[in-house]
């Protein structure tokens, strides 16, 4: 049996702050994100995107970016905005959205840009 | 005749059921409450009359005519047997179906839709055995219902949980523990990645933890663990209780302490107990766990008892957030089909007949509250693609021996869990076959995780190899 190794996390260090779906998997790279896009689009959800400095990203509302793009399927346009939200707030986390406005919920969360943690 | 006014008075006596309360062509009214039991009758009762006297049980009937019956209509309120079937398979026992009049109820309560719908009728001795497979509320009664206290979207918005299943894990050992060693359980678990832990049912409050000290190092635990991951956590703190007054005080002091959940044993504790806390946890904005210890007792014969999918109904008419359903994997290909039929009658709004699931009515929830799903028992990393495919994401997926039993601990054995779902879920929206794909999925993921790593060296692989599901009528045998 290999050798016990110990969890690394602690209060102390900012890199132990998670933010909800996916955050346990690497960050994602560009193709990674795509098909999440792609995935959004496929289920007819409305896509939105939201950033937050890292240090209040616990807090349920996080700043829209725009507004959310009701109707929107082009992936490329959504990845664009992503880009677009990225280039403005650099440091910050920011989340990809999928509303979905018959079950009354966001059927998906996650966060695509991750920020500077502080 | 016997007990009809218009022949000439009151006639003392016994008569057949089937006189009264068979009525094949009775068309049941959107109001009607529908049954359908499963009738084993004693040798030499026809059926209509086995039919028809469970009908009048479970209804107005008495053994015996009695003159009190001519002040009243009971044409109108009888239960009404208005079909049988044969049960496939089973050459003794046939489904009767019941119509009973909306009057016959209390509004909101389960409890005395209950005490009617399987009462003294089940000790009935015309028939050997009896069994409750399914009962239609009509739209009626279920607007006079509270239900569940929040309902899936509800908790998803508290939560802060979007577009996956929760990862849940009952803290063990179940007994012995003390307060401040049960604390430190569950602050590994819920730091290392999952968002609820769980109180064994068998947790109330007992001499060696009592619950307010469990109640203070739980909520301790919570509150480390989202500041030092981000993410908001929760524990089911069981209130289940020996009294009422003793229920409402623990829930009172959950409340209290910030917890976002309680829990309750919905069968032992009653559904008197649980419809008035699932009424307190809508009036207190605490989230609701249900349990359901004794359910086998009851659903577990085929012919005797109530069916899940009843017990099911019930929970959601009374009130909770969660219900535990059973994990579907490895079980047989007829408990997945019955599985996901009562995962769709807890979740769902509105629910279509389907024989094929076990399902005998059309069931609209209306506006009523769904609830998640809990999937928990002897479950671990291996079983997640074959979980994700069959839950999907309004579920919570509680793995115990399978977070704790982690050779690194329960942080470790936490975290691997949340990257095998994340894993999956990514690899489910890519449109990638979770029952095919999951060993390559789970492998891909361990790269970057060393806790997946080792849990899968733990854990011997499953297999995948769920087929679709084809037919089953065999919700019954």
């Amino acid at each position: 049996m290999s050798e016990m190794q110990d969890y690394k996390s602690s209060l102390s260090d900012v890199t132990s702050r998670k933010f909800e779906t996916f955050s346990y998997l690497p960050e994602m790279d560009d193709e990674r994100i795509r098909k999440q896009v792609a995935y959004i689009v496929s289920k007819g959800w409305n896509p939105a995107i939201e950033h937050v400095e890292p240090e209040n990203a616990f807090d349920h509302y996080w700043y829209m970016w725009k507004l959310p793009m009701f109707g929107e399927t082009d992936v490329d346009r959504i990845l664009a905005e992503v880009e677009a939200c990225h280039k403005a707030h650099p440091d910050n986390h920011i989340r990809l959205i999928g509303y979905d406005n018959y079950q009354q919920t966001k059927g998906a969360e996650m966060v695509v840009r991750r920020g500077t943690p502080v | 005749m016997a007990g009809e006014a218009k022949s000439g008075g009151y006639v003392a006596g016994v008569k057949e059921y089937r006189e009264t309360y068979w009525m094949p062509d009775y068309t049941p009214k959107d109001t009607d409450l529908l049954a359908c039991f499963k009738v084993t009758p004693q040798a030499g009762v026809p059926r209509e009359e086995a039919a028809a006297a469970v009908a009048a049980e479970s209804s107005t009937g008495t053994w015996t005519t009695v003159w009190t019956d001519l002040l009243t209509d009971l044409d109108y309120y009888k239960g009404r047997a208005y079909a049988i079937e044969d049960v496939p398979g089973d050459d003794e026992a046939f489904y009767a179906f019941i119509a009973y009049p909306i009057d016959l109820f209390e509004e909101g309560s389960v409890v005395n839709v209950f005490t009617s719908l399987v009462g003294n009728v089940f000790g009935f001795k015309a028939v050997r055995a009896l069994r409750l497979e399914d009962v239609r509320f009509p739209i009626a009664y279920v607007m006079t219902c509270n239900g569940p206290p929040h309902g899936i979207q509800v908790e998803r918005d508290i939560m802060n949980k979007y577009g996956r299943a929760m990862l849940g894990c009952t803290i063990k050992p179940k007994l012995g523990l003390s307060a401040k060693n049960y604390g430190r359980a569950v602050y590994e678990c819920l730091r290392g990645g999952l968002d609820f832990t769980k109180d064994d049912e068998n947790v109330n409050s007992q001499p060696f933890m009592r619950w307010r000290q469990r109640f203070d190092f739980v909520m301790e635990a919570i509150e480390k663990a989202e500041a030092e991951t981000g993410e908001r956590k929760g524990h089911y703190l069981n209130v289940t209780a020996p009294t009422p007054d003793e229920m409402f005080k623990r829930a009172e002091y959950a409340k209290e302490l910030g917890a976002p959940i309680i829990m309750h044993d919905y069968i032992t504790a009653g559904f008197c107990a649980n419809t008035g806390l699932a009424q307190w946890c809508r009036d207190n904005g605490v989230l609701l766990h249900i349990h359901r210890a004794m359910h086998a007792v009851i659903d577990r014969n085929p012919r005797h008892g109530i069916h899940f999918r009843v017990l099911t109904k019930i929970l959601r008419l009374s009130g909770g957030d969660h219900l535990h359903t059973g994990t579907v994997v490895g079980k047989l290909e007829g408990d997945r089909a019955s599985t996901l039929g009562w995962i769709d009658l807890l979740r769902e709004r509105y629910i279509k007949e389907d024989r094929s699931r076990g399902i005998f009515f059309d069931q609209d929830w209306g506006a009523m509250p769904g609830a998640f799903a809990v999937a928990s028992g002897g479950i671990h990393v291996w079983h997640m693609p074959a979980l994700v495919s069959i839950f999907g994401d309004d579920a919570v997926l509680q793995f115990g021996g399978g977070t704790l039993g982690h050779p690194w601990g329960n942080a470790a054995g936490a975290a691997a869990n949340r990257v095998a779902l994340e894993a999956c879920v990514e690899a489910r929206n890519e449109g990638r076959v979770l029952e095919k794909e999951g060993k390559d999925i789970l492998t891909d993921a361990a790269k970057h995780s060393p806790e997946l790593k080792m849990a899968m060296e733990t854990w011997k692989e499953i297999k995948f190899e769920f087929d679709t599901v084809d037919k089953l009528d065999v919700a019954h045998r």
